[in-house]
This record gives C-alpha cells, sequence and structure tokens, in this order.
C-alpha cells in the first residue's frame, strides 16, 4: 500500500520534491502540496483504492503525510471489510 | 427580526430597489446609491494608509484569465459566461423561429472570449504578473467592481449582481498577513461607525462538491477566510457584509507573481460587499434617511 501512495503523491501531490525522497511521516504540505493538490491526490486515492472518504477525514490533517494517508485507507478498508495488506 | 419576503417587500415598497422580475437582479433608487457612493468614500478614507494604486475594470474580464484563475474548479454554478450570436442569415433564421415557438435558443449561441467578472480582484492578478518582479514594499490596489454570481434568491442580501469593493495586497506572507490583520481593525472602525451590529467569524467559500468539502474544512482549518457577519435577514444566519481572505499562494503560483526576491507571491484581499451594508444600513436605521442616527448620516455624508 505505501508504494501505491507514493505513486499516487508522485502523480497528483505536484511536489516540490522527489516523492521517493520523503520519510512516511514528513509533512507533505512543507513538501509543497497545495490545497487544490491534496483535493485532486484524495480524488486519485478513492479511484485507486476504490473508497470513499468521508466527511470527517475531509481535512488537511488526512494527507498531511504518507503515513496519515496510510492509515486513513487502512482504516475505511477495514470498515469495509476489506485486507490493507492486499490493497 | 423580519423575513426575507417582508424586508424585500419593504425595499421595493419604499422604492429603494426596483423589481426586473429576475430574483437577485435590481435596479436601486438615487437614495441606495448615493448610500452606496458614501460608504465608498468612506471605505476610501479608511484605506489611506495603504498607498493602493486605483485600478478600474468593466464588470467583466477575459475568459481565458478566469479559465486560469480556477474558478471553474471551485465555483462552476456561480460562474456567468457570456455566449453571442455568430452565425449566418439562415441561422439567424433558425434562432428567431425558436423564440418565436418558444424553444430553447441558447445553443445557437457561442461563447465568447468574454465572462463577468466574479469577483473585483480576478483581473488585477495578471496585471500584477505582467509588471514583472515586485518592488520590496510588495503591492498594494484598490479596485470596485460589479460582480455576478450565478444565485437568485429571494433573499435582497443575496444579490446575483453587485459591487465589491476590495483591497488587495500582495507580497510576502508576512506583508499580506499583517494586511488582513490591519483590514479587519479598519473594517471595524468602519461597522462602528455606521452603528451597525456585528461580529467576526471564521468562514469558507462555497466550494462545490466532495472537493469542495475538503477546500472548504482545509481553509477553516488555516483561517484563511474571515467574515463580518451583520443580521439583515436573519439573526440566526447573519449575512457577510465584509469578508478578509489570504489566498497563500494560489494566485502567485497560478499567475506567476513574483514578490522582489523572486519568491511567488502571497496575496490578501479584503472584500466589501456595498449592497449588503447599504441593506444593512436600511434593515437598522429604518428605510426613512431622516430617522437615521445623525452619526451615521455624517459618515456617509448623507
Amino acid at each position: 500500500m505505501n508504494a501505491k501512495i507514493r505513486a499516487l503523491i508522485s502523480e497528483f501531490g505536484r511536489l516540490s520534491v522527489d516523492v521517493a525522497t520523503l520519510k512516511n511521516e514528513a509533512d507533505l504540505y512543507t513538501a509543497g502540496l497545495t490545497s487544490f493538490a491534496s483535493v485532486q491526490l484524495m480524488l486519485g486515492i478513492e479511484d485507486a483504492f476504490d473508497i470513499e472518504f468521508p466527511e470527517r477525514m475531509l481535512n488537511r490533517r488526512s494527507f498531511a503525510s504518507i503515513a496519515a494517508i496510510e492509515q486513513a485507507v487502512s482504516e475505511l478498508l477495514a470498515e469495509a471489510g476489506r485486507d490493507a495488506e492486499a490493497a | 427580526m423580519q423575513t426575507q419576503e417582508d424586508y424585500l417587500a419593504g425595499l421595493l415598497e419604499h422604492g429603494l430597489l426596483f423589481s426586473t422580475g429576475v430574483d437577485g437582479l435590481f435596479g436601486r433608487s438615487a437614495l441606495f446609491e448615493a448610500t452606496v457612493d458614501g460608504l465608498n468614500a468612506l471605505v476610501t478614507k479608511h484605506g489611506d494608509g495603504f498607498n493602493a494604486e486605483s485600478v478600474t475594470y468593466p464588470p467583466s474580464m477575459s475568459r481565458v484569465d478566469f479559465e486560469k484563475s480556477g474558478y471553474l474548479k471551485s465555483f462552476p454554478g456561480l460562474a456567468g459566461s457570456i455566449h453571442s450570436f455568430a452565425g449566418d442569415d439562415r441561422a439567424h433564421r433558425d434562432l428567431l423561429a425558436d423564440l418565436e415557438a418558444k424553444r430553447d435558443w441558447s445553443g445557437r449561441q457561442k461563447i465568447t472570449d468574454v465572462v463577468l467578472t466574479p469577483a473585483a480582484c480576478y483581473p488585477l492578478y495578471p496585471l500584477a504578473a505582467s509588471r514583472g518582479q515586485m518592488p520590496k514594499e510588495g503591492l498594494c490596489f484598490s479596485l470596485c467592481s460589479w460582480c455576478f454570481r450565478h444565485e437568485p434568491s429571494r433573499d435582497p442580501a443575496r444579490m446575483q449582481a453587485f459591487r465589491q469593493r476590495e483591497y488587495v495586497r500582495m507580497g510576502t506572507a508576512e506583508q499580506v498577513v499583517a494586511f488582513r490583520a490591519s483590514c479587519i481593525e479598519r473594517g471595524e472602525a468602519i461597522v462602528q461607525l455606521l452603528e451597525l451590529p456585528y461580529h467576526l467569524d471564521v468562514a469558507n467559500d462555497p466550494f462545490f462538491g466532495r472537493a469542495g468539502k475538503m477546500m472548504a474544512n482545509n481553509q477553516r482549518d488555516q483561517k484563511l477566510k474571515f467574515e463580518m457577519l451583520i443580521p439583515i435577514t436573519s439573526d440566526e444566519h447573519p449575512t457577510a457584509c465584509l469578508s478578509f481572505n489570504y489566498h497563500q499562494d494560489h494566485f502567485g503560483l497560478a499567475w506567476g507573481i513574483k514578490t522582489a526576491d523572486g519568491e511567488v507571491a502571497h496575496t490578501a484581499c479584503v472584500g466589501f460587499g456595498m449592497e449588503r451594508i447599504t441593506l444593512a444600513l436600511f434593515r437598522h436605521h429604518g428605510f426613512e434617511l431622516a430617522n437615521w442616527p445623525a452619526g451615521v448620516r455624517q459618515a456617509l455624508a448623507l
């Protein structure tokens, strides 16, 4: 899942640095993620994992780092009874 | 508190607004306009120290610039694009036949190079970008423009065509954040002079769709927008009459606006809803100017 999320950030995040150089906990906004790009990333993640972020997760914190995104996606997959490892 | 319908009826009865038959589109009386003029002069007086360059645009802007601004990403349903007929004689006959038969004739039009200005500052950013790197102290502009938003409503305080007076600051994050704080102080001073009840609150723009929900949450989390709210047609849902917006580097990035150091410029603006403040004055001080507090009349030179 980590690699898939990194690929999506690379595709939608328009970061000012290479995603490969970022630690899982690194602040994506500091790395250049804009408000608009974070929305595109959110929609890209929804498509890729076939999930829908509920309103409570539609905020900056959910997309602040690779780890935060992983956590949010895992939570939604678990709620849907799907295996996070397989995603 | 009067309802929207009651207040609208009062404005029409007292001849302050004239109906056009379309919700949110009104004619204005001489007194209404004199009040707007007085308010405009008061805002100018309070913006004295900004050393702002005054720029005036027609109530329409370049469609290409509008598209580049990202407005359609965030507010597709509010946008007003201008379409016009560009056919030959035969196509003209077809157009008139559609009109005669009361059929939809809009398909016979083509989009033009012009859209209606959605907010006074939109045509300003390409101008600022075209001037290249800004001086160390940054830039400040003063504008007033008719704006259009497609949101027909029976609430007279939610018009489709209205005037927005703005000061727009461009520069470093520190410069524009300090400017916004100063605008809030000045805005409060103005509203106090006008003896209107108000409170300040964090706000968000009405961004479209699910993506918009996230934009709105982000905007609130970061306190990018404050509004000065004044009750007009509801105590429970007071109307945003002034707004104080920090755009971060949104417009700077979109337009390549650069600070003196070559960094992407940050921008902020304060917007005065001229019709809304005027409506608040008639709501709180009455439809008859003679009954208004002397201090308010003096402040507006009425």
